[in-house]
């Protein structure tokens, strides 16, 4: 593997390190192990602890894989490893 | 127009569709009959995923699992959602950039072993086939239910329809009549749903209505229903680690996570676009579509649950006389689904905690004989014991499934909206049982046939093979909805179960760690695979008596069966690392291979 394309998977490896963090933390961090802490906080009739379990988790995961397919077609060019 | 001719013209033309579409969508190639050609435009694969995914069970079970999990319910949300994540990160492009045809195919390459490839076919065979026989039966039942015409019937017709389009266009006609069953079953999940959000609180999203007033000025949904169950002796709705464990929720989520990616018939899905990039986004896609059902579900559980109580109790909660339950009460006593007792002999029907029948809860009918009110008789009556502080012992017995079912007729919609449930009820079922039938046959005639037993035989042969494979699996699966095993129920936790610990892992490892060899692979896949079934038949049977309770006290870290998936993953990681430190490193033809994945171009 030439320079570029490692740099290339680095770059990869930590965006995909940041996007799994996150997805760690909406879904198993506010939605189970501190659900009873989020749950003292209020949106509309939501408890927020149970909004992150039954709606809130689920919206993050769907920005999460649009802002990391589209993070990911811009480290292609900049790698210039696009396809086509 | 009466309901039952509304029902046969919407299914009808659905069927009609389907073939027409499948018709278009001929597969002339073994490449049109494994992968669609890989022309399919991201977004359309994105739908076609949805369908794919989204079972009978999505369809017709999972509001109503909520309903009567409250906040556990989550679980499932965010299992069957977080999956994706890890897919389109982990997973789907590395897959689609390696650029063959099945799941076997590119373990067998990556650890250079047949061996593994074997090993890994059988994993999917038996994933798919225990996912394959509920479809068949949930496509009977919604006939039956809505038809009434034996399930038997629905069966063989839903069989009829899979064969046509599954044997003539493959996974070409799979996906554009995937493509259209996700716009009949969301279409027919999000009608409804709107409908009853309106009635109960103004709003017309569902999502938002779940946080928001009753219209009624008796505050919010939530806030009712919490107070409304624990009257009635129930646990509250939205406090977390009522029925399980937090531990056991953790598990149980990441489990159902892991397993959808591992999941064959979905990772096979992202095969079939033209680009690396595409694979990427059309995860989100997928994933797009799927969040309007699975948003929309909580809001239909609280909702439906919120609606049978007022219904059963009456506005003064004090209950119902029989005469004057609504229609479809009675409707769906005759269908079995529901069940009245009336314990305290004051003529009316009363629903709150506990079970109003002995045994395992669900009701023994005497065949048609009527009770004293015009009920239905039933054999097995329990105490009739108050739960908590409720005022009254529950009375009936609900089958969760009808929280989707009857949802129209609770919320008094009209005729075409249940006729819509019908068909989207089977779109749900047929969509996911064409797609494990495809990576099932395609597993037999590619990585079986083509790959290990038979490697001279030639594209046509191939193509033929596919879809001779594609006929006896739908022949098999209609014999496994016809004649259910009495294990079918509880196999369910197997099949993401094995996929977590099995397939998952070492997809990922072939991936991500360029040191792993054949050696590891194939044991760890041993391992996840033996440990997995193991701790689930330990605890639940499965063709023996259970060896230990399946009780909390007894599982391993307190993890339940369903969440075994996690412990067999692990113990994966852990086997396959150590053996392959242990052994030569891969060939360099297999680092240069995984190189070439980790890149687009």
């Amino acid at each position: 593997m030439d320079t570029s394309k490692e740099a290339y998977w680095r770059a990869n490896i930590r965006l995909v390190s940041g996007c799994l963090i996150v997805w760690f933390s909406v879904s198993f961090g506010c939605g189970i192990l501190l659900v009873d802490f989020f749950n003292h906080f209020q949106i509309g009739g939501y408890k927020l602890g149970f909004w992150f379990a039954q709606q809130g988790s689920i919206f993050t995961f769907l920005i999460l894989i649009f802002f990391y397919a589209f993070r990911m077609n811009t480290l292609d060019r900049k790698y210039g490893v696009r396809e086509d | 127009m009466d309901l039952q001719t509304l029902t046969y013209i919407t299914i009808g033309l659905s069927f009609v569709l389907y073939i027409g579409i499948a018709f278009w969508s001929r597969a002339t190639s073994t490449g049109d009959f494994y992968v669609a050609g890989k022309h399919v435009n991201p977004i359309a694969n994105g739908m076609a995923t949805a369908a794919d995914w989204m079972s009978a069970a999505s369809f017709i079970s999972m509001a109503g699992l909520i309903s009567f999990l409250g906040y556990e319910g989550g679980m499932y949300l965010m299992g069957w959602t977080g999956g994706y994540v890890l897919l389109a990160m982990l997973l789907a492009p590395y897959l689609r950039k390696f650029g063959k045809f099945t799941v076997p195919e590119f373990i067998g390459d990556r650890y250079y072993s047949q061996l593994a490839r074997v090993v890994a076919v059988i994993c999917l065979i038996f994933i798919s086939f225990t996912y394959v026989a509920g479809q068949m039966r949930g496509v009977g039942i919604v006939f039956s239910r809505f038809l009434e015409v034996p399930v038997e019937t629905g069966l063989f017709v839903g069989m009829g329809i899979v064969f046509i389009y599954a044997v003539l266009g493959g996974m070409k006609g799979i996906t554009y009549t995937q493509v259209a069953q996700y716009c009949v079953l969301i279409f027919a999940y999000t009608v409804p749903a709107v409908f009853i959000a309106i009635q109960a609180t103004d709003n017309p999203l569902p999502q938002l209505a779940l946080g928001s007033q009753l219209s009624d000025g008796s505050g919010f949904l939530l806030d009712k229903l919490d107070k409304t169950l624990v009257d009635l002796g129930f646990g509250d709705y939205t406090s977390p680690f009522n029925d399980k464990s937090m531990i056991d929720v953790c598990a149980i989520t990441l489990a159902l996570m892991v397993g959808t990616a591992g999941l064959p018939h979905v990772i096979v899905r992202f095969f079939t676009v033209p680009k690396v990039r595409d694979a990427r986004i059309s995860a989100g896609w997928a994933l797009l579509f799927i969040t309007l059902l699975y948003t929309t579900a909580p809001a239909v559980g609280a909702l439906s649950r919120m609606n049978l109580i007022t219904t059963v109790n009456g506005t003064d909660g004090s209950g119902t006389t029989y005469a004057e339950t609504p229609g479809w009460f009675k409707t769906w006593e005759n269908s079995g689904l529901l069940a009245w007792f009336d314990h305290n002999g004051d003529g009316k029907v009363q629903y709150a905690a506990g079970n109003a029948f002995d045994g395992n809860g669900k009701p023994v009918f005497n065949g048609e004989l009527r009770g004293p009110n015009g009920e239905r008789a039933t054999s097995n009556p329990g105490e009739g014991e108050r739960v908590g502080n409720a005022p009254f012992a529950n009375e009936i017995y609900v089958d969760r499934d009808i929280m989707v079912l009857a949802n129209p007729e609770i919320a008094g919609l009209p005729n075409w909206v249940i006729a819509l449930i019908a068909a989207g009820g089977i779109a749900a079922a047929l969509s996911t049982a064409a797609g494990l039938l495809l990576v099932i046959s395609s597993s037999v005639s590619h990585d079986l046939l083509k790959g290990t037993f038979a490697k001279n035989i030639s594209d046509r042969t191939e193509l033929m093979a596919g879809r001779v494979a594609a006929g006896v699996a739908i022949t098999i699966a209609g014999y496994l909805g016809l004649h259910p095993p009495a294990f079918v129920a509880q196999v369910v936790a197997f099949a993401f179960g094995l996929a977590a610990s099995s397939l998952f892992p070492v997809i990922l490892m072939g991936i991500f760690n360029k040191r792993m060899n054949k050696w590891g692979a194939i044991s760890g896949m041993l391992t996840g695979l033996t440990f997995t079934l193991g701790y689930i038949i330990y605890f639940k049977g499965v063709f023996i008596e259970p060896f230990a309770a399946n009780i909390p006290e007894n599982w391993i870290l307190g993890i339940s069966p369903e969440g075994a998936g996690v412990i067999g993953m692990v113990l994966n990681f852990a086997v396959a690392t150590i053996v392959a430190r242990n052994t030569a490193p891969p060939p360099l033809h297999i680092q240069k291979m995984v190189d070439d994945i980790r890149v687009p171009n």
